[in-house]
């Protein structure tokens, strides 16, 4: 509970996004802690990826307020986007690009110095444990890997918040597995995670959760007290009761 | 059947819902046709001439108002001298000028005195341009040597009876009109039906559709019967456009002709699928169209360049373009009126090259699938 | 400045690595080079001549071995009558057809003057203008001959005042040589496919796959990311220029009156035209096949209008209007004038203005058009 006193990394008042007369998020209101995995949960067409687009500076708020590591999402999305990293749901590294050539070029964009791209770059590579594959193309990986570099590359500058957009669609149990772990240990180095998904289970390793149904926050909380309060098991239960 | 009728409606639907690309399609040809019938023209209108005019008499001043009032100059500059030429071409400010030697008027009626000269000095970068050019200028100071003369019928006259067949105002758009049939037959049904069908590879969907108990040769012609109404469309477009806005005539069967259009857009689709058999994805497809169909239509089919005066390495190559044939059919039933007696050569040889096509896509098709 | 040179290895590494790339940046603009070198010839050769000679006499033979001494004609056929004739005209077996009526000879002598009738297909209009402008000046030359031989008058009519003798010369371009024209404006076309076509494209299909919106989300400023996509494609561009410069001298022998440096001076800025008009239908469109059918458009209204197969001079005045928005016209322009005539930088001024306003117009609108943020 030490974390209560520490200020948000990312407030939301209010936030609202139509499109034309279509709401796709109604005035949603929560706040975010340092150093927190945030499960960000919803069936699909919630209002997810329109409410983390909004946050990330890609979308702008019809009304309401937010702010992200301290800026304004109206009008400071530059700043944002330096503090923070983004992963979506569609693969986003070039497939013609070696596993190399990506980190460079990630790293690069994002001001990395020489020295420091080569450090990352070794680090990222052993990591990984794909030293021997550094070479090779991209589009020659397994989805898995390709994921679990995608995670990284959006690590690479060491962001305050890293956004992640259903990352873990169609990989594997066991991938999805180390994939969590990635995740856990960003959060200890201090990285805010601020994740959507609609694996259930997934939603249990979060720190807390909100869940979105049809645009508004229907519930937030503790995975614990969310089970606690709708009296049951696990957190696919709780979604279903919601979905009802 | 009914399954059939379905699909094709389903494609029917696609092609519709995108609204930009359909623009083009009918878009294209309308802007074309006008271009084509307005501004893409060879035949030469006023031009800008100016004139050196060392002379400075009765004469000179003479030529130099007979000449502006043609139909095919306007004196726009007296340059003071020959040296001055260059420096004036160079600013492309006009591309013939006139020299009119001294004692020019002198010269013309006491020969004794010398030869009365007008030097004409073209701009040669347009060749065409300045053979024209320097015609025209020729024959306006011919016929101001026979206004000045005193004699009017001279003995022995051959007349010449000059008559222009088909075309009798000598207009490039009836050129142009089964040229630009062609290449837009050519841009619609082929380059959209292999950049479609290599789309449904892409995405998968062909797999999808080919797993359905359709047989496969009706799925290719229910993708491609939504195009050969476009194409038929856009083929009577042309030819209503080309009639109506500039009196491109159809002396010949019009019923022969739009049967000929079919041919041609059957050609143009079974190219087009065999480029989609041959494709992997939707960019190879449109480069394997835009280099290997429509450069050779324009280039190759006497569309713009009259096929004649090409190396006979080229005038070979025509042969294998579809377009070059389709052309000939239709001049020859547009503007000659022939009949069946005319074309039926031409007309074999489309429909072999159609078959060779269909054939080949087959075989590749089946390649494929094994 | 340094996420530029991050954005351009990047660009390089994917255009050289991509299989379809490579054939069109090489292979296309040679190919288009010399087919279009060689077929794009508005010369008239090969006129082809039915002669229907009724008349049988001295003068009809002398009048038809005249008509093909000249070199200008190739005789196809001498046939009969007219209908016969007709039929090898609409068989396209015949381009031309000259009837020499019955009693021609008897005719002109005894009754001072007689017809010739000269029959052109004229579906091809500057063809037949041209074929009929030889034949009548073969005539005419015809006529004085017979004339000086029988009347021993001089053969140029009228005898007084004499006649005037018109001399004519072709600057520039004296052996009339058709590559000389086309070739620069070719050239042309193959830097603005580059630039129009490879960009547009290049843009449109990072949106298709998803990366543009990871490019979104980092700081990258708007105009590092502008210049590193298009930078590429204006040096791919440019050194097409020079290759396509260097092969049509050694091909050619194409003329070099001019400054090369100011051609690709011209270039540079021309370039940034089409690259951002590229850009600008990239950010408009969805799709790579919206974006090529799009700049597809664009092209082809550009070309026609450019004045690289016909004279801008004969299109009507509004379609002249036209055209001085076309930035293609322009190049095509100056590129000849410097090329053909060693135009130099005092008189290509004003059109190098022209086109720094374009480039400046649509560069702005296109980084307008371009957003980071939906």
């Amino acid at each position: 509970m030490e974390n209560k006193i520490v200020q948000p990394v990312i407030t939301a008042e209010s936030l609202t996004k139509k499109f034309g007369h279509f709401t796709a998020t109604d005035a949603i209101t929560f706040q975010v802690k340092k150093g927190e995995i945030f499960g960000f949960l919803g069936a699909n067409g919630a209002g997810k990826t329109t409410a983390i687009r909004m946050l990330c500076g890609l979308l702008m708020p019809t009304s309401g307020n937010a702010s992200v590591a301290g800026f304004d999402v109206f009008t400071q999305t530059e700043e944002i986007k330096k503090n923070i990293g983004y992963m979506s749901q569609k693969f986003s590294l070039y497939e013609d690009l070696t596993v190399k050539e990506n980190i460079r070029f990630y790293g690069g964009i994002y001001g990395l110095s020489n020295s420091g791209l080569k450090e990352k770059t070794e680090i990222l590579l052993s990591k990984l444990k794909l030293k021997n594959e550094a070479r090779h193309l991209v589009k020659s990986l397994p989805l898995g890997w390709k994921q679990k570099l995608a995670f990284s590359v959006a690590l690479i500058h060491e962001p305050a918040i890293v956004f992640l957009d259903e990352p873990t669609g169609g990989v594997d149990p066991i991938t999805r597995r180390q994939f969590w772990e990635m995740i856990y240990e960003a959060a200890y180095c201090g990285t805010t995670v601020f994740v959507t998904t609609h694996y259930m289970d997934e939603a249990e390793y979060c720190d807390r959760v909100s869940i979105m149904v049809s645009g508004k926050i229907a519930v937030m909380g503790t995975p614990d007290a969310l089970k606690k309060g709708f009296s049951v098991k696990t957190m696919n239960e709780v979604f279903l009761k919601l979905a009802r | 059947m009914f399954a059939f009728i379905h699909f094709v409606k389903k494609e029917t639907y696609h092609i519709f819902r995108d609204k930009r690309t359909l623009l083009i399609l009918f878009g294209m040809p309308v802007v074309m046709i006008i271009l084509f019938g307005y501004a893409i023209r060879n035949d030469i209108g006023r031009s800008d001439l100016a004139v050196v005019d060392e002379a400075h008499d009765a004469y000179s001043a003479k030529l130099i108002a007979e000449i502006n009032a043609s139909a095919y100059f306007d004196v726009v500059k007296v340059l003071p001298n020959e040296a001055s030429i260059d420096n004036s071409f160079r600013k492309e400010e006009e591309k013939i000028v006139l020299i009119i030697p001294p004692h020019f008027g002198q010269h013309l009626f006491q020969p004794q005195t010398g030869k009365a000269q007008v030097r004409i000095v073209a701009d040669a970068s347009d060749p065409n341009l300045a053979t024209s050019l320097t015609n025209y200028a020729t024959a306006i100071i011919n016929t101001f040597q026979g206004h000045i003369s005193t004699i009017s019928q001279p003995p022995l006259a051959i007349i010449q009876d000059v008559r222009m067949l088909y075309n009798p105002e000598m207009k490039s758009v009836y050129e142009f009109v089964p040229g630009l049939m062609a290449l837009i037959l050519m841009l619609v049904s082929a380059m959209m039906t292999a950049i479609t069908i290599t789309r449904e590879k892409e995405t998968g969907t062909m797999e999808v559709l080919l797993a359905s108990p359709l047989p496969p040769a009706l799925i290719i012609l229910g993708k491609i019967t939504p195009y050969i109404l476009l194409s038929f469309i856009n083929a009577l477009l042309i030819l209503g456009f080309g009639n109506f806005l500039f009196h491109v005539p159809v002396h010949g069967s019009l019923i022969l002709l739009l049967a000929e259009s079919v041919l041609f857009i059957l050609t143009a689709l079974s190219l087009g699928i065999l480029i989609s058999t041959v494709a992997v994805n939707q960019q190879t497809a449109m480069m394997i169209s835009l280099g290997g169909l429509l450069m050779p239509t324009v280039v190759l089919s006497g569309f713009i360049f009259p096929l004649s005066s090409m190396p006979v390495a080229l005038q070979w190559l025509a042969n294998f373009i579809p377009a070059k044939w389709f052309i000939i059919i239709l001049r020859d039933i547009m503007l000659k009126g022939n009949g069946w007696g005319y074309v039926w050569k031409e007309t074999m040889v489309l429909l072999i090259m159609t078959l060779f096509f269909i054939l080949l896509s087959i075989k590749r098709f089946k390649i494929r699938l094994s | 400045m340094r996420t530029i040179l991050f954005i351009l290895q990047k660009e390089f590494l994917q255009i050289f690595r991509s299989k379809g790339m490579l054939p069109i940046i090489i292979a296309l603009p040679i190919i288009q080079l010399i087919l279009l070198a060689y077929a794009a010839n508005y010369e008239i050769k090969n006129i082809t001549v039915d002669m229907v000679d009724q008349d049988h006499s001295e003068w009809s033979r002398r009048l038809t071995h005249q008509i093909f001494a000249s070199g200008y004609f190739r005789l196809n056929a001498v046939k009969e009558n007219i209908g016969s004739a007709m039929e090898d005209v609409r068989s396209d077996q015949a381009d031309l057809i000259v009837v020499i009526p019955p009693h021609f000879e008897r005719n002109l002598i005894g009754n001072n003057n007689e017809k010739i009738q000269v029959l052109i297909n004229a579906i091809n209009g500057m063809k037949a203008g041209i074929a009929s402008g030889y034949i009548q000046s073969i005539l005419q030359n015809f006529n004085g001959n017979i004339r000086m031989e029988r009347l021993h008058q001089p053969a140029i009519y009228p005898p007084s005042p004499p006649g005037i003798d018109v001399t004519n010369v072709y600057w520039y371009n004296p052996h009339l040589d058709y590559k000389q024209f086309m070739v620069p404006g070719i050239l042309v076309v193959l830097v603005t496919m580059i630039g129009i076509f490879l960009s547009g494209i290049n843009i449109v299909r990072e949106k298709e796959i998803g990366t543009m919106e990871q490019l979104n989300v980092t700081p990258i400023k708007k105009i590092h990311f502008i210049i590193g996509k298009l930078l590429p494609f204006w040096i791919i561009a440019m050194a097409e220029l020079a290759f396509g410069l260097i092969f049509s001298w050694w091909v050619f022998h194409l003329s070099f009156a001019g400054s090369v440096g100011l051609i690709f001076f011209f270039a540079g800025i021309y370039l940034l035209v089409m690259l951002g008009l590229g850009l600008l239908i990239s950010s408009r469109t969805e799709t790579q096949q919206q974006a090529l059918f799009i700049t597809w458009f664009f092209f082809v209204v550009f070309l026609l209008l450019s004045g690289l197969f016909t004279p801008i001079e004969s299109m009507p005045l509004w379609a002249q209007r036209i055209t001085l928005f076309d930035p293609v016209a322009w190049f095509i322009k100056v590129i000849r004038m410097v090329l053909i005539k060693g135009s130099g930088w005092n008189d290509i001024k004003p059109y190098f203005l022209i086109i720094l306003v374009f480039a400046v117009v649509v560069n702005i609108s296109a980084a307008l058009a371009y957003r980071k943020r939906g």
